[in-house]
């Protein structure tokens, strides 16, 4: 065993607080959390041990399971979405184009409003009466429908539009970053070889750029699991229960539908499946590194 | 990639690309025009609604200019608009989200950066583990924590409160406010901290003296990051804040999708641009940074 | 150098052990330095130099062994208690403190008196020609002047001992040669302990009086330069030292005869290393390019070698030619004209050769 020269206790202080935030806030109200979800707990937890009787419930559920369905479907085109256009819009001013900046500006805006924001202005743009559906039959087009916000099959893309509206300027800002990065010479190599500059980005950027394409898919996760704000304003989970996620299935029973055993089973769902999506990457990105570069 | 905060934002010196025929040029632009229409509709239409009466909205034309512009739906969103009702604006809403964002910012800026300090030296045993406990925190759903939190803050009599929504933001600010400091920290040479360990310093004084004398660019970045997060916040506010507290995001939903009443879209498209004006007022101030605090919020340093 | 007959050593380290994770960095080394002397640590990257350092400046946690500085242990004792100061080749200055301050912070941390700091700042930046820099700041300087602000700051500590961590490194070549000279200028004016750190060879066959070759986390020789330059104890010392490099042969020995394929080269002169030899055992031969002439000398080993490369280099230029098949450079006057393709008569003295173990590298 290594002799300590001495016992510093000044950064265990330092660390104290963020101890207890994790010890409490994190660890603990996790822990609660799945311990509720075992109960017959409803409008306040009970310690009646009922076993996995709420995740029976939760999963004959057809809001839950319409939840599930509906992040899967916003998650992979939301996700898509702003990885594709964020990654064109970053090739294209890429190619030294005038007025970079404010190009720049236009694309990231959105990032910096809130999703409460986002919803409300998109709403009202897909108001059918009064939004751009009206202005554009009002132009003499009179077959053009956008109403997607009150067409239960189509609420779901409304929410995909305007996540994508708000994140890909993300995306944008990332690839350009991660663009600039790559190594000159790589351009002066491929000119002289004459392959076609689509197919240098295709070919030989696009896997370079591979770890702000796995940044960019952890961030935007994120924000698809988290998702609330942006379906509580524009379309409060409607029409009917069309675009409900599991964030608001959770949220309704927890505050209004008043059953805390199935709210915290759901919860305990999406912690189950955000921790499996996360550890491998976790430590992956944070730990094996470290491990390997010991301290000079 | 590189040191989070540290690592310079890459400056527009493009590099020499095979040049393109000159249609290919046309349609590079009328791509990127088409793209900048897409992204600068929504606020153009926000803007010209909210300085139409509300019969020229009713005519239909939500992409007309306002025939004759008045900022009367502007003074009715801030004083009169109606929340339930409650009829008295969402100026109530904009101070509620002052008062939670000062304290907010400044304390998790604070403990963020202790604590990332500390956990910058990478001899203290137990560090990654709570590195790592934090990070998961960071990417779970709040709606994990929430009805335990709101149990526990209840119990010590803060839930409702100003002091409660603070708290909050403080621990949910944390995991992003340490990776960022703890990266930044680790990005400075280690030299440095040997050499301050020769002078005598020590972890205090080090952090006082040197360090914290350097952490301008990790800072501002910190700085816009928590403040645009926590402006930009709704589920916390509504779930934490109370009833008297409520900020101006949970004000505004209340406001356009409460069902009482006629929609006045001019008033609600006014109501909307007032809260995003701090944000998006950050946004054009800070230029770079902004894309600084975007990377060294997921990216690892 | 000046106080060697003293009889107390400055620094001494003992069977120390260095581990991190699983892996040893350091396995039971000694060394003892004495008061005055200038020694130099000398290796490729990753041979333990730096972390030898270290853990003298109380920067590394040991696992194991003893250090003494001064006649004190101070095995677990903080890095301000050991009475060292310390140059970093990144320098290493506080960038938002002007240069007095970066000099006093050390002082102020450690209660020193206001006019005591005044006195040994104003004396430190009188001997570096800190004075016209002294309200700068650290990003306002040249490297050569923040490397001396460095050496400063070691400097008011007024200790026995300085540490330097590759300090010349980052700077270009014409700086570090300047400042390799005012580094040891220092040395003699100041009579301090100085231990230095560098991979390069020319600041430690310059600086030091004792070399410590290493490799491996191991001390390979310790010895003064032109010991270690003419007498390397193993294959590696004698190939890392030198440059242009030692040429190589790999033969055997026929009793004091070194034979190459149809090549017999007599080794009369050549001081073997004392203890038993396999007398047909499988060696190396190591020849330095200097000390081959071209029809020079009329006494040792003289062969016919036919110019394969000529590598002007300035005041020398470097042939390459073969010996027994194997390639040989050979460094002579840079004034004299070669041409490819010639043959030229070489000589060169067994007594300036090295004679290694083929199997264990050591000299022979």
């Amino acid at each position: 065993m290594a002799q300590s020269r001495r016992h510093d206790i000044a950064p265990l202080l330092a660390l104290l607080p963020a101890l207890l935030i994790v010890v409490f806030a994190y660890a603990g109200t996790m822990v609660w959390t799945v311990c509720i979800s075992f109960t017959d707990s409803r409008l306040l937890p009970v310690s009646d041990f009922i076993g996995l009787e709420q995740y029976a419930r939760l999963f004959s559920d057809a809001r839950w399971i319409l939840s599930a369905r509906n992040l899967v479907t916003f998650g992979l085109l939301f996700v898509g979405g702003s990885l594709v256009i964020g990654f064109l819009l970053a090739a294209f001013i890429d190619q030294k184009v005038r007025c970079e900046d404010l190009l720049r500006t236009v694309f990231l805006y959105p990032y910096a409003i809130s999703f409460i924001v986002t919803g409300l202005v998109w709403q009202w743009m897909m108001n059918p009466s009064l939004g751009i559906q009206a202005s554009v039959r009002g132009m003499g087009w009179t077959s053009f429908t956008f109403d997607w916000v009150v067409q239960r099959d189509m609420a779901i893309y409304a929410l995909v539009i305007a996540g994508v509206w708000q994140s890909s300027g993300l995306v944008m800002a990332l690839m350009l970053a991660g663009l600039r990065g790559v190594d000159e010479d790589l351009w002066k190599a491929a000119r002289i070889e004459g392959i076609p500059t689509w197919r240098v980005y295709m070919s030989i950027v696009l896997p370079l750029l591979r770890p702000v394409v796995v940044t960019s898919v952890v961030l935007l996760s994120v924000a698809v699991v988290k998702a609330y704000d942006l379906v509580v304003a524009l379309t409060n989970g409607g029409p009917g229960n069309a675009t409900i996620v599991p964030a608001k299935f959770v949220m309704d029973y927890l505050f209004t539908r008043q059953n805390i055993g199935l709210a915290t089973a759901a919860s305990s769902v999406m912690f189950v499946t955000v921790l499996a999506a996360l550890a491998p990457w976790l430590y992956q990105e944070y730990f094996k590194a470290h491990r390997a570069g010991g301290h000079a | 990639m590189r040191a989070a905060a540290s690592a310079p934002v890459p400056t527009g010196t493009p590099v020499a690309r095979p040049r393109r025929p000159i249609a290919g040029r046309v349609a590079l632009y009328a791509a990127l025009a088409v793209a900048a229409l897409f992204f600068i509709t929504p606020l153009y239409i926000m803007t010209v609604t909210s300085l139409k009466s509300m019969d020229e909205i009713r005519q239909g034309g939500i992409f007309a200019l306002p025939a004759s512009p008045s900022l009367k739906a502007w003074t009715a969103a801030w004083s009169e608009a109606c929340t339930g009702l409650k009829c008295t604006g969402i100026s109530d809403g904009f101070f509620n989200s002052l008062r939670i964002l000062v304290p907010s910012v400044a304390l998790s800026i604070v403990l963020g950066a202790v604590t990332g300090y500390a956990l910058s030296h990478r001899r203290i045993r137990g560090g990654n583990v709570l590195f790592a406990a934090l990070l998961l925190g960071a990417f779970m759903p709040y709606q994990v924590f929430i009805y335990p939190l709101v149990r526990l803050f209840s119990a010590v009599g803060i839930y409702g409160s100003l002091a409660g929504i603070v708290l909050v933001h403080v621990i949910f600010g944390l995991p992003v406010m340490t990776l960022l400091f703890r990266n930044y920290y680790s990005s400075l040479p280690v030299d440095l901290f040997k050499a301050a360990r020769v002078d005598g310093a020590g972890f205090w004084q080090i952090f006082f003296y040197v360090v914290l004398p350097m952490s301008t660019p990790a800072l501002v970045v910190a700085a816009i990051l928590q403040i645009t997060g926590i402006w930009n916040d709704f589920i916390l506010g509504l779930v934490f804040a109370g009833r008297d507290n409520l900020p101006m995001t949970v004000l505004l939903n209340n406001v356009v999708n409460s069902s009482q009443g006629e929609k006045l879209y001019n008033v609600n498209m006014a109501a909307t641009i007032l809260t995003a004006l701090l944000p998006l007022a950050v946004y054009f101030l800070s230029g770079r940074w902004f894309v600084r605090g975007i990377a060294a919020g997921g990216v690892k340093g | 150098m000046t106080n060697s007959s003293r009889p107390a050593p400055s620094v001494v380290v003992r069977d120390l052990q260095i581990r991190y994770g699983g892996h040893t960095a350091i396995e039971d080394l000694d060394l003892e330095i004495r008061r005055g002397e200038f020694l130099v640590l000398l290796g490729p990257s990753g041979c333990g130099k730096s972390t030898l350092l270290n853990a003298i400046a109380g920067l590394l946690d040991v696992s194991g062994g003893e250090i003494s500085i001064s006649g004190k242990d101070v095995t677990f004792a903080e890095p301000k208690d050991r009475g060292i100061g310390m140059v970093f080749q990144s320098y290493a200055l506080y960038p938002r403190m002007s240069v007095a301050e970066n000099l006093s912070f050390g002082l102020r941390m450690n209660g020193v008196p206001k006019g005591e700091i005044a006195r040994r700042v104003e004396k430190a930046s009188r001997m570096l020609q800190l004075d016209p820099l002294l309200q700068r700041k650290p990003a306002e300087l040249s490297g050569g002047q923040r490397q001396r602000v460095a050496i400063g700051r070691a400097l008011v500590r007024e200790v026995d001992v300085f540490l330097f961590d590759e300090p010349l490194s980052n700077l270009d070549a014409k700086l570090r040669a300047e400042l390799r000279v005012e580094i040891k200028r220092l040395h003699q004016s100041l009579g301090n302990t100085m231990i230095y750190v560098t991979h390069d060879q020319i600041e430690a066959l310059t600086l030091a009086d004792r070399i410590a070759v290493m490799k491996g986390g191991v001390i390979q020789q310790l010895a003064p330069p032109i010991e270690v330059y003419q007498r390397p104890v193993n294959r590696f010392v004698a190939a890392f030292i030198g440059s242009p490099a030692m040429s190589f042969f790999d033969g055997r020995l026929d009793g004091d005869v070194f034979v190459l394929g149809q090549v017999r080269i007599p080794l009369s002169g050549y001081a073997f290393a004392d203890g038993s030899r396999d007398p047909g055992a499988p060696v190396t031969l190591g020849v330095r390019p200097e000390h081959v002439s071209v029809a020079g000398a009329a006494s040792g080993y003289a062969f016919d070698g036919r110019v394969a490369v000529v590598e002007p280099m300035g005041a020398d230029t470097l042939l390459w030619t073969e010996l027994g098949g194997q390639p040989m450079s050979v460094r002579v006057d840079g004034e004299r004209v070669f041409e490819v393709g010639q043959t030229l008569r070489f000589t060169f003295d067994p007594a300036r050769l090295s004679v290694f173990d083929a199997a264990t590298g050591e000299r022979v």
